[in-house]
């Protein structure tokens, strides 16, 4: 177990590294220059060049690749080109809500999702199994900002239940779950549907039948643990997806998080911000996806992290 | 435990249980189709009943309805009556049911590698049994377990408890699933199938475990098989059904010895007995097509820090045989013993070391394209013909595309070539345009067998090819392979683990264990006198379709661990050296 977990730690970084790599040829292939955005478009071009000259960005591309990378390695990721601060003390002040947007997210997904799916597979090629598909299918359809001002409209604007924007209280984190959760939701549902239809359809479950078994019982400790394996690998690749999500809940609800962090440095050419979030979201992904493989072993016995 | 043979047990004893005129009607696309048709018997105290016939007789059928557990809504009971005391269970709610189900009548499956929940423990399932039904208290259910496990003789109990279905063989889940459905101490035992995904061996232990726990408990059994060797071993009384009716009702002897109808007659007939197949032609000795020297096939498992190789499954370990023109040599062995391996290193569909020449060409080290040629001299047929065909593709199309991947025809030759083949294989050239969903599991292989058969190979590795098959379409198509064999002087790897249709079509005999030869030699010299103890032991464990025959209690080492065929790196199993008894006669010493 410790073998596996230090094993995937290591393969964690490597890929982490790749990550910066492609992320800085990316950026330094990118047209706009970062120096003529800081100095303004009154600078003179000799000025434009004095700027570019103190960034090092007239270096050849490896030498400020590996200059970036023994700064990152010190824990440094840079000072943000726009604002006066460094990336690290500008990501931390932004993290905490993102982090809490995105798990309250993860929950809402999940019971909304693991809850259609399981009704919809009891209630098979039923009326309501029909019309759970119908939402779940819009639910993955529909943009997140359409969703996002939908609810705004209605449930702040119209209804006046949740503020209309902002962070601090428990009603201000509602419709942003919810609408970053949703698209999860519907994904989630299709997924539990087929694979609670799959394990009902297992030999196993009728011996719980055979066995006498309440119908409830068998759903709860046969079925369920047994559809949800395949869920939790998803949960894991699902960090990623979230990621483009919070950019757009962010700006649509003014969500003080590292998502609008990115849109504003990405405007603004503020490459150190930008590679700052990349690192961030790519560290979240690869931690998700490992956390996933950690949890799965601890539920299906016949997988042996090896 | 001695057995004392009663065969008129049952008679004039009141019945448990009676099913009178039940009718199972299943919904299709056109409409209702009768699978069961007014069927009616009665299951007294203590006897074994068997639900015989082939597939789609409606045997698992009658069992499910038994249970309350068949599939809704596609199927339903239409009509009739079960009768288990005064009540009627066609008319339960299913919460009434769950009172009959595993208390009064319970069930054991075909499939126990696939019946127990592989997310929870051994005890966790018998003990959920235990309390659904208030049997015990909670405290007292684990100790009620395991002695449930004690009953059914499985190894180290305790352990056994503690572990998931995934590390038990399926003997020991086969085990498992009787204890659990032995938990509640029922008045009657649904047996369906329940040793047909098992070695020989282990079907000889489970049945006379069944056998001695009904002795003890007075159940009665209703056994459902396909196997007239199983129901000559277990059944007092016989159900002989056929397409979802009662072809045939006598007590087992009676059934063997003087069948009424035609079709039990047939039936019978069909089945391969160990010890009546027909004497062998004898073959001149013709050049030998395939040599195999010293073949080894290993496969790495891995894990650990960088994924190194921690241990490797000695698949198969130094095999060494041939086999000549027109000659079949069957493979058996039970399963893990390596046998599908050799014929999957035949064809170049696993890493191998060693030596394969077929008619002379060495295959070692060959490339993908440089196989070709080999490969158009020597084909597979496998064992399910439905998994092997490509649904979405004509069965025409299927038996060419060997044809097409060699180049060696195009255009209206494919045509006439398929059609050629199909006669070949006893089917009509105009079922050529249609898809595999459209034949019979019979016809289906026989598309398979003309696919083999497309590049006019000399030697045809036919792995369990008959085993999915009922007994009459079984026959049909040895008779096929023989007859193919006759005319076209074809040589057969037959890999099979059916003692008794080895001797129908064998030649000579290789038995194979745990990846080494044991015992090697002309049919007659393995079959009939077989000098390995393990080959002893496969062949007594065969059951055999005469009920007069006084039914064996085995003597094997019960419910012991199979050895594991997978070694640390670096180590290997010992080789055993084979001696030559007589010409072509081998056995492996003890070492």
């Amino acid at each position: 177990m410790t073998g596996y977990l230090i094993r995937r730690l290591f393969e964690s970084a490597l890929i982490l590294l790749g990550i910066t790599f492609v992320t800085f040829v990316l950026l330094y292939l990118v047209p706009a220059d970062p120096a003529r955005q800081i100095a303004g478009r009154a600078a003179t071009a000799a000025t434009v060049a004095n700027i570019r000259d103190q960034l090092g960005l007239n270096d050849p591309l490896f030498i400020q690749y590996f200059r970036y990378l023994s700064n990152l390695f010190q824990g440094d990721l840079g000072r943000s080109y726009m604002q006066r601060a460094e990336v690290s003390s500008l990501i931390a002040s932004r993290l905490p809500a993102s982090l809490l947007l995105m798990v309250s997210a993860i929950v809402t997904e999940l019971i909304i999702g693991l809850t259609i799916g399981i009704v919809a597979a009891l209630r098979r090629n039923k009326p309501v199994d029909h019309t759970l598909m119908i939402f779940s299918f819009i639910s993955i359809s529909a943009p997140q900002f359409v969703i996002g001002i939908l609810l705004l409209y209605v449930f702040a604007v119209q209804l006046g239940w949740f503020p209309i924007g902002g962070y601090g209280t428990f009603a201000h984190l509602v419709l942003p779950s919810i609408t970053l959760g949703l698209l999860g939701a519907g994904w989630y549902s299709r997924m539990m549907r087929s694979s609670m239809i799959e394990v009902l359809g297992q030999d196993f479950v009728r011996t719980a039948r055979a066995k006498g078994l309440s119908k409830l019982r068998i759903i709860i400790r046969h079925v369920m643990p047994n559809a949800i394996l395949p869920i939790i690998a998803m949960i894991g690749i699902d960090i990623g997806l979230f990621m483009s999500g919070i950019v757009v809940v962010e700006s649509v609800f003014g969500w003080p998080g590292i998502g609008q962090l990115a849109w504003q440095a990405i405007q603004r050419v503020d490459i150190p911000v930008i590679m700052g979030v990349t690192m961030v979201s790519a560290t979240a992904i690869v931690l998700g996806n490992l956390l996933a493989d950690l949890v799965t072993p601890l539920i299906d016995p016949r997988i042996k992290t090896k | 435990m001695m057995m004392t043979e009663n065969p008129e047990r049952g008679d004039g004893v009141r019945p448990v249980l009676s099913v009178r005129d039940l009718t199972v009607q299943v919904a299709t696309t056109e409409g209702g189709k009768t699978v069961l048709d007014s069927l009616s018997f009665d299951l007294r105290l203590g006897e074994t009943l068997a639900l015989a016939g082939e597939s789609g007789s409606g045997k698992s059928m009658t069992a499910l309805a038994i249970m309350g557990l068949l599939p809704k809504p596609m199927a339903r009971i239409t009509a009739g009556a079960i009768r288990l005391g005064d009540r009627d269970l066609t008319e339960l709610t299913e919460t009434d049911y769950r009172e009959i189900r595993a208390k009064r009548i319970a069930m054991i499956f075909q499939e126990p590698m696939t019946s127990l929940n592989p997310l929870m423990t051994v005890e966790r399932q018998l003990c959920e049994v235990l309390l659904a039904h208030e049997i015990c208290s909670r405290r007292d259910a684990p100790k009620r377990a395991l002695q449930l496990l004690k009953d059914v003789r499985l190894t180290e109990p305790e352990r056994r408890l503690k572990q998931f279905p995934h590390e038990l063989s399926g003997g020991m889940r086969q085990r498992v699933m009787i204890a659990i459905a032995l938990a509640c101490d029922p008045e009657i035992l649904i047996a369906d199938e329940p040793t047909t995904a098992l070695d020989v061996t282990v079907q000889a232990e489970i049945l006379d475990l069944i056998r001695q726990l009904q002795h003890v408990h007075g159940t009665a059994v209703l056994m459902i098989t396909h196997d007239m060797g199983v129901v000559a071993e277990m059944a007092d009384r016989v159900i002989l059904l056929r397409e979802g009716r009662q072809e045939e009702a006598a007590p087992v002897r009676k059934l063997f010895a003087e069948p009424r109808t035609a079709y039990a007659a047939a039936l019978l007939a069909a089945v391969p007995r160990l010890g009546e197949a027909p004497e062998r032609p004898a073959k001149p000795q013709a050049q030998k097509l395939v040599e195999v020297d010293d073949l080894t096939v290993r496969f790495d498992v891995t894990g650990g820090l960088l994924n190194r190789t921690v241990a490797r499954l000695h698949a198969v370990e130094g095999v060494s045989f041939h086999i000549r023109a027109g000659e079949t040599l069957a493979l058996v062995g039970e399963s893990g013993s390596g046998k599908s391996t050799i014929g999957k290193a035949l064809l170049g569909l696993v890493p191998w070391d060693g030596s394969i020449r077929i008619d002379g060409q060495q295959t070692q080290g060959r490339s993908r394209s440089a196989m070709r040629p080999v490969l158009r001299k020597i084909q597979m047929v496998f064992q399910d013909p439905g998994a092997s065909l490509d649904a979405r593709m004509t069965v025409g199309d299927q038996v060419v595309e060997p044809l097409k991947v060699h180049g060696l025809a195009k255009g209206s030759e494919l045509t006439d070539r398929a059609e050629w083949l199909f006669r070949r294989v006893g089917l009509s050239a105009d079922m050529l345009k249609r898809y595999p969903h459209e034949f019979s599991g019979g016809q289906r292989q026989r598309v398979c067998i003309a696919r083999a058969l497309s590049l006019s190979p000399q030697v045809i590795v036919a792995d369990e090819s008959v085993s999915a098959l009922d007994v009459s379409v079984q026959a049909q198509v040895l008779d096929l392979l023989q007859e193919l064999q006759d005319e076209d002087a074809l040589s057969y790897l037959f890999i099979s683990h059916d003692m008794a249709v080895v001797e129908r079509v064998a030649d000579r005999v290789m038995v194979m264990r745990l990846g080494q030869v044991m015992e090697e030699g002309r049919r007659d010299d393995v079959l009939h006198d077989p000098r390995h103890p393990y080959t002893q032991r496969l062949l007594s464990a065969v059951p055999v379709p005469d009920p007069t025959r006084v039914r064996q209690t085995v003597d094997v080492a019960i419910g012991k661990e199979p050895n594991s065929p997978i070694y640390p790196v670096g180590e290997h199993p010992d080789r055993f050296a084979l001696e030559e008894l007589k010409a072509g006669h081998r056995v492996a010493l003890p070492d």
